[in-house]
């Protein structure tokens, strides 16, 4: 797959790189001399193969799933004042109906 | 000449038959004498010696605690892309000028914390992208063995600071071989660690799922000391891995007969410079009169390593430097509005090689190309993990293969960008795969130093440095003739 110039116009405001013309036009060699040893990817049969996700033995490891280590400002109530059947009542919205009316 | 190693100057500063201000000005010393600044072998992006004195006058203060830190007194060269509040950070480029990071990376404190001194910010290749250090904002840094050659790259600065004998430890950073390569070049010890085995906080991120912080020495010994300090979790970098880091100088003592060491053949291949080939050779029979058991196996994917790096890597480039744009870091030119300001910013601050990579990075993951080349890329790359797999599944405890196709070049040597790239490509798959991996010197051509690497399997940097202290002990006088 060649790279023309205006590719490298495209990819370049892509990148919010200002390129001179004369600079662009180098820079369509250099890619398609680079992307000519890329294609050598193309002939290998990847059927079936997963796409590396990560490199380590594990995967990324998960921290324990605690809280927060700094206590909150205020307590878990002040956020929520009234509860009612297991949900917490928040402050009606002028567009909504009043929770007393549902 | 070389700096005192780094045991030795632990020991001694801790007993009070030194001081941190006594090794400091012999370092610092012998930086004047083999011409480190710019006008000669170029090795620092930026030094402050007066800085340096002051925190060693803060050593003989701890001299009292019960347990003298494990780089007591020992100078220290770190690369110019990790983080330091006291010195600027600019991974050797333009956009970067006169940064200082307000916060400072995980290894530099952990350097601290162990007793050693931060001696200075070496040159590199911009942004790490690079293999011969000529590609930084300073200019080129020169070969110490061969000041009219490179010294390999992109960790050059570190490389030379520790071949010239300044300081007998450095932090390097490695994406592709970046430390491997100019610890070959430069004679000297380099070890990438496994991706997770050391903490990335304030390391300046180029390719994320391939970067590691990386450590030379003048020996094994030293390579081992520094990375203990280093490696190990930090709940600042949710990749670093909350696995326990072992006493890597205990492999010193350990023989390594009954050690399985693979030899996989496509790195040893007929285009292989036979002179390379006959130090390997010689490297191998030592390894086999230690009796380790020696035989060959196959990484049958390792020939498409360089596509899938230089595909992978600018695409995350690409990427993460996205976010120098003038707005919150470094350098910003005016221009036309905000777009205008940010391509003057970025064509301005960036060389060239950095913006071919992020042009390359931006091409491969643009509408209609991601498939073709990212996400292939990233199936090669399942491939080239699973050869590694499935070799040290087989028994194989370590590998073994030469660091770099060549010795280190003349400076202008290569202009051909795809040309360069091929420096990396016996080191590029430990990154693609994770794995860990390290170069010791096992001889020179011509007076030109040559690299042995080990590599081993994910979290067994101890099984690598228990090889490498041997064949350093075996080959003796030999590793620098």
């Amino acid at each position: 797959m060649a790279v023309t110039i205006d590719d490298v116009r495209h990819i370049a405001t892509l990148a919010r790189l200002g390129l001179p013309d004369a600079r662009a036009a180098s820079i369509v060699a250099e890619l398609n001399t680079i992307l000519e040893h890329m294609d050598e990817l193309a002939k290998v049969d990847t059927t079936g193969v997963e796409e590396a996700i990560g490199v380590g033995a594990e995967g990324l490891p998960v921290r324990a799933d605690k809280g927060p280590p700094f206590p909150l400002a205020r307590s878990l109530d002040a956020f929520a004042p009234s509860v009612r059947d297991g949900f917490l009542l928040v402050p009606r919205l002028s567009t909504h109906e009043s929770p007393e009316e549902a | 000449m070389t700096a005192r190693c780094c045991a030795d100057v632990r020991s001694d500063t801790a007993a009070g038959r030194v001081t941190a201000a006594d090794t400091l000005t012999a370092a610092i010393d012998r930086a004047h004498d083999v011409g480190a600044g710019r006008e000669g072998l170029n090795i620092f992006a930026w030094r402050d010696d007066d800085d340096a004195r002051r925190q060693a006058a803060t050593i003989g203060d701890r001299l009292a605690d019960t347990t003298p830190g494990a780089l007591l007194g020992v100078p220290i060269a770190v690369k110019d892309n990790i983080a330091t509040r006291t010195m600027p950070t600019t991974c050797g480029s333009r956009i970067l000028e006169g940064y200082v990071s307000p916060y400072e990376a995980t290894v530099v404190r952990r350097l601290r914390e162990a007793g050693g001194i931060v001696f200075g910010k070496t040159n590199m290749d911009e942004f790490a992208m690079g293999s011969s250090t000529e590609h930084s904002a300073y200019g080129p840094t020169r070969n110490p063995i061969a000041p009219d050659r490179v010294p390999g790259g992109s960790s050059g600065g570190s490389a030379a600071a520790v071949a010239s004998g300044i300081v007998s430890i450095a932090l390097g950073s490695e994406t592709g071989g970046s430390v491997r390569q100019p610890a070959a070049f430069c004679g000297i010890v380099g070890v990438k660690p496994t991706y997770g085995r050391v903490s990335r906080f304030g390391l300046v991120a180029f390719a994320s799922s391939l970067d590691q912080v990386g450590v030379f020495g003048q020996t094994v010994d030293d390579a081992a000391r520094g990375l203990a300090v280093i490696a190990g979790h930090d709940e600042m970098d949710s990749t670093s891995a909350d696995i326990a880091v072992p006493d890597y100088t205990a492999a010193a003592s350990t023989d390594v007969k009954g050690l399985v060491v693979g030899l996989p053949k496509e790195y040893f291949p007929a285009s292989l410079d036979p002179a390379i080939r006959a130090k390997c050779d010689a490297a191998i029979a030592h390894l086999k009169a230690l009796g380790a058991t020696v035989k060959e196996v196959s990484l049958p994917h390792t020939d498409l390593a360089i596509p899938v790096y230089y595909i992978i890597a600018p695409a995350e480039a690409s990427s993460n430097l996205a976010r120098f744009d003038g707005v919150r870091y470094g350098l910003r030119i005016t221009g036309d509005g905000l777009r205008g300001m940010y391509e003057a910013t970025r064509s301005g601050g960036f060389g060239s090689e950095v913006t071919r990579r992020i042009l390359l990075g931006t091409y491969v993951l643009s509408a209609g190309y991601y498939d073709a080349y990212y996400r292939k890329a990233q199936q090669v790359r399942t491939l080239i993990a699973n050869d590694f797999r499935r070799v040290f599944d087989s028994g194989v405890h370590v590998l073994f293969t030469p660091t770099a196709p060549s010795t280190a070049f003349p400076i202008g040597a290569i202009s051909d960008p795809y040309e360069m790239y091929l420096s990396d490509i016996f080191t590029a798959t430990a990154n693609l795969a994770g794995v860990p991996a390290m170069s010791i010197p096992i001889g020179r051509i011509g007076g030109l130093p040559v690299g042995g690497q080990f590599l081993a399997t994910h979290f067994d940097e101890a099984r690598m440095f228990n090889a490498a202290y041997a064949l350093e002990r075996a080959l003796g006088a030999e590793a620098r003739a």
